[in-house]
């Protein structure tokens, strides 16, 4: 297959740079005493082949979001722009619609989820209550127990209660597990606060209000932001829990998944490359800013 | 509200039988103290005394078992620390790492609204000499910045009282003595009240006006450093502040001017107005550097205590003076300061010495030196219960 053919030449041209890497090593003042010992080799070629294995998915969604295709997308048919240009056209825009389900439940539940698991957290590092450390391993069990047997649990409960299942239900689905998730990240940044700081801001006469507000919560920031993205992230291709919850609403995990038995749409190929580009801006623009700010400093002395 | 006022000078601190329960300990038993205002206190006592605990119920921070707290004549007991007109230097120095500099001095004027809070702020931070860096971040300062920085966001508040929970002590130690006397003329300068605690003797007495030496959550002695040092009341005091020279015995001569005590066969004068107490047993102290050392034996005379003969076991010669270590059969080892008049020790290892002193310079204590007093065992109920409550407190945290 062509695609497979396209990846091929790229670890060729990874290889070739490998190969004149070594030749210009061995070009280098001081000669190797052993030019073709084993370690000189196995380390680099174990390195390529595990990052082959980990980036051939990607680059594989990535590379067939581009491909012409017609019902589905398997084999490779021609390079176009029209599945980026027109995402939402394919099915009545069903990828957009499970895309923006996923987006809704992901940052309600996020939202919910961070706020309750960043106040379990101080209340759990902040206070000596009876049975706290009894609370801390019971947060732990959601993150242990397999996801199945929570998805299908809570799915009996709902069943039990009467409860139709539609967005609600996934969103309190989400926000279950990833409640745990923000506790166990929020709780490590509590600990590493110095009560000293919020004792000095009521020793400065900040009302508990104040000092929560001006900072704690400023300096629990960083680790409230870290757990927020976490659990965007697990609730956004959460797929065990959400289709046993999910009744009739597609989410984007649910529609992938569906849509493999008779061929995946190329524009599922584009929003989950666009996702995974989106991803990738992100973490370059904060290593970048911060090497900014890094400099800065290093001018300010 | 009184913190919404700046105060125009120190108020008054009285603490009236204060007490603190810890779960498992009591910290403080019935404290009672009055710092006058505009004055330099010092809290001083070893780790564990309950001095911090003192500070933070002043502070608010705590909330006392039993007692009153009063500054300037109004009862605060029961307020919270942000309705105290206190401001607390702490030990870490606590400077809130998100904010500037100036936004940390100013933090403390903008919760209250007071008008122009940056310029106040940069105004105390020329008091500490710091205004340069005004926008910089606290991580980027040094220790010793930072501690300014600490103390310029209290002041600029002008609490009626200021707290100082040991701000020296992360410091080095020539830091410590600029900013020792840096402290101080910031005290007079803007004339508030300061209770300074701290673990240090030397930094106690050459800070504060008033002293008072803590030791199991209560006040052993309290006054003017010198006083302090020259007649202390108790083993505690003679040992906590300075090394002391302490003898043992009974009672032997009791008259209007002296009380004498007998240590191993020899006559050991102390005068009334310097004993705690007259009968019984008492202990009689003299500081190492009021001793002379003599390598004939001195005449007798009333005047002067003389002990000996004793061995020199040890010489130490430190530039400015010689420390000697002489063994007296019956009156244990001495320690004596002598300066260095002369090149050199005037005095060997193995030499046959007398010693003597001014029964002037002797004081009588109030107790009998506990034999074991710092490093006590650690096999009492007592200490058994304090390794059981922490260990208990470890096992909580994890």
């Amino acid at each position: 297959m062509s695609g497979e053919g396209q990846a091929g030449t790229v670890v060729a041209g990874l290889f070739e740079t490998e190969n004149a890497e070594t030749a210009r090593g061995s070009r280098a003042p001081l000669p190797r005493p052993r030019r073709w010992s084993p370690s000189s080799w196995i380390l680099p070629a174990y390195a390529i082949l595990a990052f082959i294995f980990l980036l051939i998915p990607i680059a594989y969604t990535f590379i067939f979001s581009f491909n012409d295709s017609l019902k589905s997308n398997i084999s490779w048919r021609g390079f176009t722009f029209d599945k980026w240009l027109n995402v939402c056209a394919v099915q009545n825009g069903a990828v957009c619609e499970a895309f923006a389900n996923s987006i809704v439940i992901g940052v309600v539940a996020t939202v919910v989820a961070t706020i309750l698991g960043t106040m379990i957290a101080i209340a759990i590092v902040r206070y000596r209550f009876r049975a706290r450390s009894g609370i801390s391993l019971l947060l732990f069990l959601p993150m242990a127990t397999p996801e199945v047997v929570l998805g299908a649990g809570l799915a009996a409960q709902f069943l039990a209660f009467g409860v139709p299942k539609d967005m609600l239900t996934i969103i309190l689905a989400h926000t279950m597990f990833c409640i745990s998730f923000v506790v166990v990240t929020v709780k490590a940044r509590v600990a590493s606060l110095d009560p000293a700081l919020e004792e000095a801001g009521r020793d400065l006469y900040g009302s508990p209000t104040q000092v929560f507000l001006r900072v704690t919560f400023p300096l629990l920031l960083p680790g409230i932001i870290a757990a927020a993205l976490l659990s965007f992230a697990l609730s956004f291709d959460d797929f065990i829990i959400t289709n046993f919850n999910s009744g009739s609403v597609m989410t984007f995990p649910k529609y992938i998944y569906i849509s493999a038995s008779r061929g995946i749409p190329a524009e599922a190929n584009v929003i989950a490359s666009a996702v995974f580009l989106f991803a990738i801006a992100l973490v370059l623009v904060a290593q970048i800013s911060q090497a900014a700010r890094r400099r800065k400093l290093a001018k300010q002395g | 509200m009184a913190a919404s006022q700046f105060a125009d000078s120190g108020a008054d601190l009285t603490l009236v039988g204060i007490q603190k329960r810890f779960p498992g300990f009591t910290a403080i038993e019935d404290l009672n103290l009055e710092i006058p205002a505009g004055s330099f206190f010092a809290l001083l006592g070893p780790s564990g005394c309950g001095k911090t605990t003192t500070l933070r119920l002043v502070a608010g921070l705590e909330e006392p078992t039993a007692g009153r707290i009063l500054i300037g004549g109004k009862d605060v007991t029961s307020t919270k620390p942000h309705q105290r007109p206190v401001n607390t230097v702490f030990q870490s120095y606590a400077l809130f790492p998100h904010m500037t500099i100036l936004e940390n001095v100013a933090f403390g004027l903008r919760r209250r609204k007071v008008s122009d809070p940056v310029n106040r702020a940069h105004e105390a931070l020329r008091l500490v000499e710091l205004d340069h860096l005004a926008a910089r971040k606290p991580q980027q300062l040094s220790g010793g910045q930072q501690q300014r920085v600490a103390l310029a966001r209290a002041i600029v508040n002008r609490p009626a009282l200021l707290l100082l929970d040991e701000p020296l002590g992360a410091l080095d130690l020539k830091l410590r003595r600029q900013m020792q006397l840096e402290l101080k003329t910031i005290q007079e300068e803007v004339g508030l009240t300061f209770l300074h605690v701290t673990h240090d003797q030397e930094e106690a007495m050459t800070m504060a006006d008033t002293v008072a030496v803590m030791n199991k959550g209560q006040i052993e002695q309290m006054g003017a450093p010198e006083a302090l040092y020259e007649l202390p009341h108790t083993a505690f005091v003679a040992n906590f502040l300075g090394q002391s020279n302490l003898f043992t015995g009974e009672v032997v001569e009791s008259t209007s001017a002296v009380v004498a005590v007998d240590v191993a066969g020899i006559r050991v004068a102390v005068p009334v107005a310097r004993a705690q107490r007259h009968a019984g047993a008492v202990t009689v102290g003299v500081r190492p550097e009021k001793l002379a050392i003599h390598r004939d034996a001195p005449p007798a005379d009333s005047g002067t205590n003389v002990l000996g003969p004793g061995r020199v076991i040890d010489v130490s010669f430190s530039g400015v003076s010689t420390q000697y270590l002489v063994a007296i059969p019956g009156a244990g080892t001495i320690v004596v300061f002598s300066q260095n008049r002369e090149f050199g020790p005037i005095s060997h290892v193995g030499d046959d010495v007398w010693i003597s002193w001014n029964v002037e310079h002797s004081f009588g204590l109030a107790d009998v030196p506990d034999e074991v007093q710092r490093f006590a065992g650690d096999t009492d109920t007592k200490s058994i219960a304090a390794q059981r409550r922490e260990a208990l407190i470890a096992e909580l945290e994890d």
